[in-house]
């Protein structure tokens, strides 16, 4: 076998890829780039070792001699990372040239006649070697990375059989002891060799620079933060250290107990929008542990402390795996057979159906399943409901998306890759905290602004990006919660009143109506900075900075998250945000765009499989007659013209007694939607709730029947990311329950007399892309070619649509739309002096259901309440007290966090642990145009409690 | 404990004087250690931030100049010189007698390497004021001994 092919078949080619010069961003008027790489335009041809080979110029000759096809051996070199030249492993010979230059970081030149062997580099690499390895431990065949170590292999290639210096060098082994803190991973400074390859994945890829080396010469150390455990070091536990280590001084736990895999299995992350591909590497049907993928274009071979490791819960003991079902929700509950369970359903459902109507039962499509799976339960919905009762959690979270942006450019996604912000030279980030959120989008973000990218920050709160190590924003516009549309109308005052408009673009591209109107809006001085600075709380010489550099920029980028979509003008804030980037010509090429960073692995993908009840799979209206006929034909059933019921409408109804049954996969609403009060009582309103689930979770106890859920190591599917990007999920264990959740939604159809026959889920993106012309040519065997496909992906993009509205817009001419900033009826009074916002941390998962259940909860145990130390003072709260939070709708305690991190009159917490009940303080104050509630902004009281 | 604040302010002052200048992180720590003697390591987080830096990183640099020191020196600092001249001329033993004459004292023995008395060494710096040039184990214990009975 090759020495340079990993078990898993992956090539490491030493150095990065090379992109040639031309490809790179172009750069604006002044800005620094100087922090990108020169790479030369042209091509050189050489000869390695006889072999002619042709490169871009300024590829190392390590990876040019492996296109080539001739591995040079090396340490300290790994593709991921930029060469670093310290192992003198590498070394090779060029003829013209005196001694031995190092091939990771000799630039390939035309002409170069380069040797990799010879008598004399064999002496050399082995002299290298027996130095390493007098002082390196000989316990190889009792180590965790015996059969995956690169020294071992090194030693083996180079032919060490002699170590003239002993084997027992005392440097490394003797007096090193195993830091065992971090729950995941081990680090045992006795094998290491200080090859660096860690701290540079640290620095270049996760970009969290949380190791060092500490000390010098034969005292050198990896280190951790200032010498202290990992936990108690800066470090995140994204795992790129682990996963660059050649030897088993990084070595994750799973690894250690098991053993190495024996095959693997190429899939997609279940957690966040960034939708990683990862490599499950197995041992019959037990994951030993998650691997980032190098080919994953959404990761490229980047993790998180979730991906990575978090996976524990698939297996965790309080998975149910029988159905159960109650006659009340106060009885106990009782596992039944699946047949039972189904029978029952259907029948309750039926029974309710026949005494209410045919529109007093619905069903919510999850966001963490497949697309197969939320287009079989909106299809249950409309085909065997016979109703439009269907809704997602993309309700409570980027619905607002979908409408503005198709409001404005015609469809409801994302316009760009995230690998697009490479060639950004301004990113603004609005309401959205990547770096706890999006962390594998964030890594790609920050090497970005460390090349010279310029930030902006629009955020109540000071995230991370604003100051971290190698990170500074430009501008931090720290807004009062529920002023987006305030500061971005005033940006876009900025933008037409200094000039700053892209008028060619605006001209070709866009309305021209529609864009004088908003000219005439925005140039209104209510809307100057100065006129909003008071509503804001921003001074206006920071939003014309920021307006400036934004609409100055080459290429300006716009991310957004939860932080834009959940207010009471969450629409209009999406609509704002596409007017600024289409006033500055920011649309419709790589670098730039309107990006919603989108929360859960296939929110996209639930969006776009018509799980909404007013449209069917790629967003076309149900009052649209040809779309509906289109799928009555393939269906055979009469669909309804009229709209159906959103979640909070489902509620009220049940409230009202006219909705009395739900099918709810995979979604937790009691915890996760706001007023908790409101959505219990309206569950419990309801005759029959059925609740598909991997764990008994907050919903369930509202519930009548439960249907255990299959996790995504269960079942084959696709998850669609907030990139438009679809990505294949396979099967790397069987079902817990003995069914997949697609498999449970036919069968329940099935029982409620409408048949559906699949026998795969490959057959269900068949169907899709019959159906859907974004989706007609997605198909399994294109998606295990290409490894991803980006919708659109049809006849007239075969390979799918990496970057959208190129050229001209999908509604044909781009649409300004006029966005009055209407404050929030959502006031501080004397009552409810604060503003409460919430958002959520890197370690845990939005209501944490995945994990709480895995280690991850070392490193968050608790929601926690951040006040500023004016307004603790001011209570007499001090840190680490519990307090009261109290609103108009509900009241819950937790424990206070004292920081200027918010500012004065802010509060902030998350909504992780359901025993914090953040939730029952929230109200059901929603968007204008789609009900997202608005989570971020919520009037509340701190007090301390009596007796704390 | 008490003058923990002191240091403290002290810290704060030259980091805020000086976070400004470019490759500002040498000028801060060798001001630091000049001011209080070594670099506590609650001053690492402070100049971290203040130079959007990693902990780690500065922590990196620390330890890796043979100068910096992180924990507090004794009355006095005498530094024998490890370089190859003195080598050559006695100096690994005047530093190996250093080291058993100075155990248990409240004088910091450190390795320096070079004082540029390549000449006449074994070269010896008390407190980076005075040089003193062909040192003998003799010669080195009567400079100990004066500096024990007169602080």
């Amino acid at each position: 076998m090759n020495a340079y092919v990993k078990a898993c078949g992956e090539t490491d080619f030493g150095t990065p890829q090379k992109v040639p010069e031309g490809t790179q961003s172009a750069g604006a008027g002044g800005l620094c780039m100087s922090g990108t790489p020169l790479r030369g335009q042209a091509t050189a041809i050489l000869e390695i070792d006889g072999v002619s080979v042709t490169v871009p110029a300024g590829t190392s000759l390590m990876r040019a001699a492996a296109e080539a096809g001739v591995m040079v051996p090396r340490l300290c070199a790994t593709d991921s990372l930029e060469a670093f030249g310290s192992c003198r492993l590498c070394l090779v010979e060029i003829e013209g040239r005196r001694g031995f230059p190092a091939s990771c970081t000799t630039p390939a030149e035309a002409g170069m006649k380069v040797r990799t062997q010879s008598p004399q580099l064999a002496k050399l690499r082995r002299n290298v070697m027996e130095l390493y390895i007098s002082d390196h431990p000989l316990d190889c065949l009792t180590c965790s990375a015996n059969g995956n170590c690169e020294l071992q292999t090194m030693a083996g290639v180079v032919g060490l059989r002699d170590v003239r210096y002993g084997m027992t060098g005392v440097n490394h082994f003797t007096d090193s002891v195993t830091d065992d803190s971090n729950p995941y991973f081990s680090f045992d400074p006795g094998k290491c060799i200080v090859c660096n390859r860690c701290v540079r994945a640290c620095e270049e890829q996760q970009g969290t620079f949380a190791l060092t080396i500490s000390g010098r010469g034969f005292e050198s150390r990896v280190a951790a933060g200032q010498s202290e455990s990992f936990m108690n070091s800066e470090c995140v536990s994204c795992g790129a250290c682990v996963n660059v280590c050649p030897t088993a001084t990084l070595m994750e736990k799973t690894v250690i107990d098991k053993g190495q895999a024996e095959h693997s299995v190429i899939t997609t992350c279940a957690y966040c929008g960034v939708g990683c591909g990862f490599r499950a590497e197995m041992q019959g049907s037990d994951v030993v542990r998650m691997v980032p993928w190098k080919d994953g274009r959404a990761n490229e071979g980047h993790a998180c402390v979730k991906g990575r490791f978090a996976w524990g819960y698939a297996t965790h003991p309080d998975r149910v795996t029988k159905p159960m079902i109650r006659a009340k929700i106060t009885d106990p509950w009782c596992e039944v057979s699946w047949e039972e369970a189904l029978r029952h359903t259907a029948s309750e459902f039926r029974r309710i159906q026949a005494k209410h109507g045919r529109n007093s039962i619905g069903g919510i499509v999850s966001s963490r399943c497949t697309n197969e799976e939320g287009y079989l339960v909106q299809k249950l919905v409309r085909a065997a409901f016979g109703n439009n009762n269907v809704d997602t959690c993309a309700r409570v979270c980027h619905s607002p998306t979908g409408y503005g942006l198709k409001q404005t450019l015609g469809e409801s996604a994302g316009t760009q890759t995230f690998k697009s912000v490479e060639k950004s030279d301004v990113i603004v980030v609005i309401g959205a905290n990547p770096s706890d959120g999006h962390p594998v989008f964030a890594s790609r973000l920050k090497r970005r602004v460390r090349e010279g990218a310029q930030l902006i920050v629009i955020d109540p709160r000071e995230i991370d990006l604003v100051n971290s190590p190698h990170i500074k924003a430009a501008h931090h516009l720290k807004l009062k919660p529920g002023t987006n549309v305030a500061v971005l109308s005033a940006m876009a005052h900025v933008i037409v009143t200094e000039g700053l408009l892209d008028e060619d673009f605006i001209a070709e591209r866009c309305e021209d109506k529609a864009f004088a109107d908003w000219r005439e809006f925005v140039v209104r001085p209510t809307n100057s900075p100065e006129a909003l600075e008071g509503a804001s709380g921003v001074p206006a010489a920071e939003v014309r900075g920021a307006a400036r550099l934004y609409a100055r920029a080459g290429n300006g980028a716009i991310y957004y998250g939860l932080g834009v979509t959940e207010h009471s003008q969450g629409s209009t804030a999406v609509i704002a945000i596409a007017n600024l980037a289409m006033a500055t010509g920011n649309v419709g090429r790589e670098g730039v765009g309107v990006n919603p960073l989108r929360g859960q692995n296939n929110v996209q993908g639930s969006c776009d499989m018509g799980s909404f009840p007013h449209e069917l799979p790629g967003y076309r209206h149900v009052s649209d007659t040809l779309t509906r006929e289109l799928f009555e034909r393939d269906w055979g059933v009469v669909i309804q013209p009229e709209p159906g019921l959103r979640i909070p409408n489902m509620l009220d109804a049940a409230l009202d007694g006219s909705f009395l049954g739900l099918y709810c996969q995979g979604e937790d609403p009691a915890q996760s939607d706001p007023n908790t009060t409101h959505v219990t009582a309206a569950l419990a309103a309801m005759e029959c709730v059925v609740v598909q689930d991997l764990f008994l979770n907050e919903t369930a106890k509202y519930a009548h029947v439960f249907l255990p859920g299959a996790s995504f190591l269960e079942k084959d599917g696709t998850f669609t990311n907030a990139e438009r990007r679809i990505s294949r999920v396979r099967r790397v264990m069987t079902p817990l329950t003995g069914m997949a959740d697609w498999e449970v939604t036919m069968a329940l159809s099935k029982a409620l007399g409408y048949e559906m026959h699949y026998a795969h889920p490959s057959e269900i993106m068949d169907e899709i892309g019959r159906l859907t012309p974004t989706f007609a040519g997605v198909n399994y065997e294109k998606l295990d070619a290409a490894g991803s496909l980006q919708w659109p992906c049809n006849d007239d993009a075969p390979e799918g649509t990496p970057t959208m509205h190129v050229g001209q817009f999908v509604r044909g001419k781009g649409r300004f739309l006029i966005t009055q900033y209407v404050p929030t009826d959502e006031k501080i009074t004397r009552r409810f002096p604060l503003l409460l916002t919430t958002g959520r941390v890197l370690s845990q998962y939005n209501v944490g259901a995945q994990t709480r259940r895995t280690a991850n909860a070392d490193f968050y145990g608790a929601d926690l309440l951040e006040i500023h130390p004016h307004d603790a003072e001011e209570r007499g709260i001090r840190d680490g007290d519990r307090v009261g939070v109290e609103s108009r709708v509900g009241s819950t305690t937790l424990p206070v966090s004292i920081t200027e991190r918010v500012q004065p009159g802010v509060v902030y917490t998350t909504f992780h642990f359901p025993e914090s009940g953040a939730n029952v303080v929230t109200t059901d104050n929603s968007d204008w145009a789609t009900n997202c509630p608005e989570y971020k902004v919520t009037a509340v009281q701190v007090s301390r409690l009596v007796g704390a | 404990m008490e003058n923990l604040p002191a240091i403290e302010r002290t810290i704060e002052a030259i980091v805020a004087a000086k976070q400004s200048l470019p490759g500002a992180l040498l000028p801060i720590l060798h001001e630091i250690q000049d001011g209080l003697g070594y670099i506590p390591s609650e001053s690492v987080p402070r100049i971290a931030k203040a130079l959007n830096l990693s902990r780690a990183e500065v922590h990196g640099v620390i330890t890796y100049y043979q100068h910096f020191r992180q924990i507090p020196p004794g009355r006095h600092v005498l530094r024998v010189c490890c370089a190859e001249a003195c080598q050559a001329v006695g100096g690994e033993a005047l530093a190996e007698h250093a080291r058993l004459r100075l155990q248990g004292s409240d004088l910091t023995l450190e390795p320096v390497y070079c004082l540029g008395l390549c000449a006449c060494g074994p070269a010896l710096q008390i407190d980076e004021t005075t040089l003193h040039a062909r040192v003998t184990p003799q010669k080195f214990d009567a400079l100990v001994d004066a500096l024990e009975v007169d602080p």
